[in-house]
């Protein structure tokens, strides 16, 4: 899923010092899992702002909202009468949602409450880590089911480079080194012989290098 | 026990200190309240295991918002104790109401003239 | 045979080697450079040019490069991944060749958040195996990256690569020493070696599989200052080994750089006549290039043997 997490409170509070009213648009979807800006969040942000300007002394409306998916242009319709009279629309939904809110409220200032960070999973409820760099053309097959893309520091493709040691990146002692893994894992299954295949130069047009991807299904559209 | 504590404070029962959500305490305080203190079961003796660990560290985050916001952390407080010990309630409940008022009352109290009223068990919020 | 740069040539002769490092400096000028180049010029075949090395940056290997060719020392240029699309590296590579420089090192390169721009995004459209394989590619089948042919005076460079026997895992280094050879390099430089235990026994593994019969092998060596630059690398450079041993005979020495240079003239000698397989040895005098004479010809390894440029291609 993808992982984002809340901007500080003061920069969004920043953003929208000259609004008396805003609506806060939480996400049902991979935000809600990594508890950046489901409904619970997106209630205690509009909570934190609404006293922060209290104690200012110029009081801030709210309107809390959770789209079931901001991802999905068919869930931004319900919200067209309640964002009326809002000055801006500040959303807690990935980088993805928060275009869909400002493709439909094309007069409505849309602000981003969260960064969003990767494509990743948790490890203990509360840590989550980057695991696919959605390249485009996956090889995990070839690596033991460790994508070196993304979890290697330097995307490197027949590693691992001289700074691996102990197990460890060479960036940091508390990050693995994911050649080490793909080593042990491909030693385990009795095929290092594949890692002295040499990999060509991967593909990146495949990947954001390309421009911006499309996926088509065209058996599934409707009309 | 006849004990006396402070009248001020207003006792928000919850069926476990894991169950108090970030939102109740930033209700209580946008509702007015000058100050917060959750008041849970001893460490180690939960009856689900880690609620009164897991109030902690929501107490702690929540605290760190008001640090944000400008109300200030020191007005939410977590306290651990058990319900055999009266004395200790006492104890605490005077010494926040003690603490409220030095601080004086929180920016979002409406009346600011302060003392409001009563109390009772887990969660207590000083007006 | 013509052999593509007088490093080749004294690799391929079978004369045992020495090369050293010039590392560019971090402003416009190049007169401390010229002045190690003319220094060292009688001492070494070739030195090596740090490409932004711990990703600081520097003036360009291959810019350096221009000014330690014309002070009459070879250059190694280094190459890494980090910084370079494979546009921008064969424009480099196309470039240097141009400008005269025959000997290339392919390397990944320090990640940057070691360097002086940690907020910048890093590179790797390649790694460094795909840079010795390109590179090789495009001398020996005149072809760039892509495929597409190269009409006319493709770049011909002596490739090499490096290898740290000091990283993990231990066994995959030969390996990886092996897919490198296969790839296209020719010569070897080694991360600097202070646990000689474990580079004999790296080189004993190199050896069983015949690849010191295929490869250049120098091994890097490093005089040390003091006793706490060799704490220093021992606690804080990732890949690297040093013995608690060489911290405590610098410690309790009484002119510890001198003990550096001792040291490192015994690691010379040691390699050489004890360890088979190694062609040369690449000393990384780092921040202390004038050093490297001395070192040197201390060494026995003074005169440099003599290249007949109507040797080289």
């Amino acid at each position: 899923m993808i992982i984002a997490q809340q901007k500080p409170l003061k920069d969004i509070a920043a953003l929208i010092s000259e609004c008396n009213k805003v609506m806060l648009v939480g996400c049902a979807g991979c935000v809600t899992v990594c508890l950046a800006g489901g409904e619970k969040e997106t209630e205690i942000m509009a909570s934190s702002l609404r006293m922060m300007r209290e104690v200012e002394g110029k009081p801030l409306q709210t309107i809390t909202y959770t789209a079931t998916r901001q991802c999905d242009p068919e869930y931004i319709p319900p919200m067209d009468e309640m964002v009326k009279d809002v000055d801006a629309v500040i959303s807690l939904a990935c980088g993805v949602g928060v275009q869909y809110m400002a493709e439909r409220y094309t007069d409505k200032w849309v602000i981003p409450a969260l960064d969003t960070k990767f494509i990743g999973g948790s490890t203990v409820h509360g840590e989550w880590v980057e695991k696919c760099g959605l390249c485009g053309e996956c090889i995990l097959h070839k690596t033991g089911g460790i994508c070196p893309i993304i979890r290697c520091s330097k995307s490197i493709l027949n590693g691992p480079c001289g700074g691996s040691q102990y197990g460890k990146c060479e960036i940091s002692k508390d990050v693995d080194c994911a050649w080490q893994l793909i080593y042990d894992k491909m030693k385990a299954l009795g095929k290092l012989d594949k890692l002295m295949e040499i990999q060509p130069p991967k593909d990146w047009s495949k990947s954001r290098d390309g421009g911006p991807r499309k996926a088509v299904r065209e058996d599934v559209m409707i009309g | 026990m006849r004990l006396q504590y402070s009248t001020n404070i207003r006792i928000v029962e919850m069926t476990c200190t894991g169950n108090v959500d970030h939102r109740v305490l930033l209700n209580a305080f946008e509702e007015g309240a000058d100050g917060v203190y959750v008041a849970g079961c001893m460490e180690g003796d939960c009856h689900f295991l880690k609620g009164n660990i897991r109030a902690r560290k929501r107490v702690n985050a929540v605290k760190k918002v008001l640090d944000e916001i400008g109300i200030g952390g020191e007005r939410l407080e977590m306290y651990n104790l058990s319900s055999a010990q009266g004395a200790r309630f006492a104890q605490i409940a005077n010494e926040m109401a003690a603490k409220i008022k030095e601080l004086g009352p929180s920016p979002l109290n409406k009346a600011r003239s302060g003392n409001g009223c009563c109390g009772c068990s887990k969660e207590g919020e000083t007006k | 045979m013509k052999y593509l740069s007088k490093l080749h040539k004294i690799l391929d002769s079978g004369q045992f080697a020495v090369t050293a490092e010039i590392g560019p400096p971090k402003h416009a000028s190049v007169e401390g450079v010229k002045h190690h180049a003319h220094m060292m010029k009688d001492y070494v075949d070739a030195t090596n040019i740090t490409d932004c090395q711990t990703a600081i940056v520097r003036i360009s290997s291959i810019a350096t490069g221009v000014h330690v060719l014309g002070a009459g020392i070879e250059p190694i240029v280094q190459m890494t991944c980090r910084d370079r699309n494979r546009i921008a590296m064969q424009a480099d590579i196309l470039g240097a060749y141009c400008l005269g420089m025959r000997n290339m090192l392919c390397l990944s390169g320090d990640h940057q958040k070691f360097g002086n721009h940690p907020t910048s995004k890093n590179v790797y459209d390649v790694d460094s195996m795909q840079l010795i394989q390109a590179l090789r590619r495009m001398r020996d089948d005149k072809v760039f990256f892509s495929g597409e042919e190269i009409k006319e005076c493709e770049p011909r460079f002596f490739i090499g690569a490096v290898a740290n026997p000091f990283a993990d895992p231990f066994e995959y280094r030969i390996d990886r020493l092996e897919k490198k050879v296969e790839a296209g390099a020719q010569f070897i430089q080694t991360q600097c070696i202070f646990d000689m235990e474990r580079f004999e026994r790296f080189m004993e593994k190199v050896r069983e599989r015949g690849i010191d019969q295929r490869v250049h092998i120098l091994a890097g060596l490093t005089p040390l200052k003091s006793w706490r630059g060799a704490k220093y690398m021992q606690s804080n450079v990732s890949g690297m080994i040093v013995p608690d041993s060489i911290v405590e005979r610098l410690k309790s020495a009484e002119d510890p750089k001198k003990e550096g240079v001792d040291l490192c003239i015994e690691q010379i000698k040691y390699v050489r006549e004890k360890i088979k397989g190694v062609h040369g040895v690449h000393v990384m005098a780092i921040a202390w290039e004038e050093i490297v004479p001395e070192i040197v010809e201390r060494s026995g390894l003074y005169p440099r043997p003599q290249v007949d440029p109507s040797e080289l291609e």
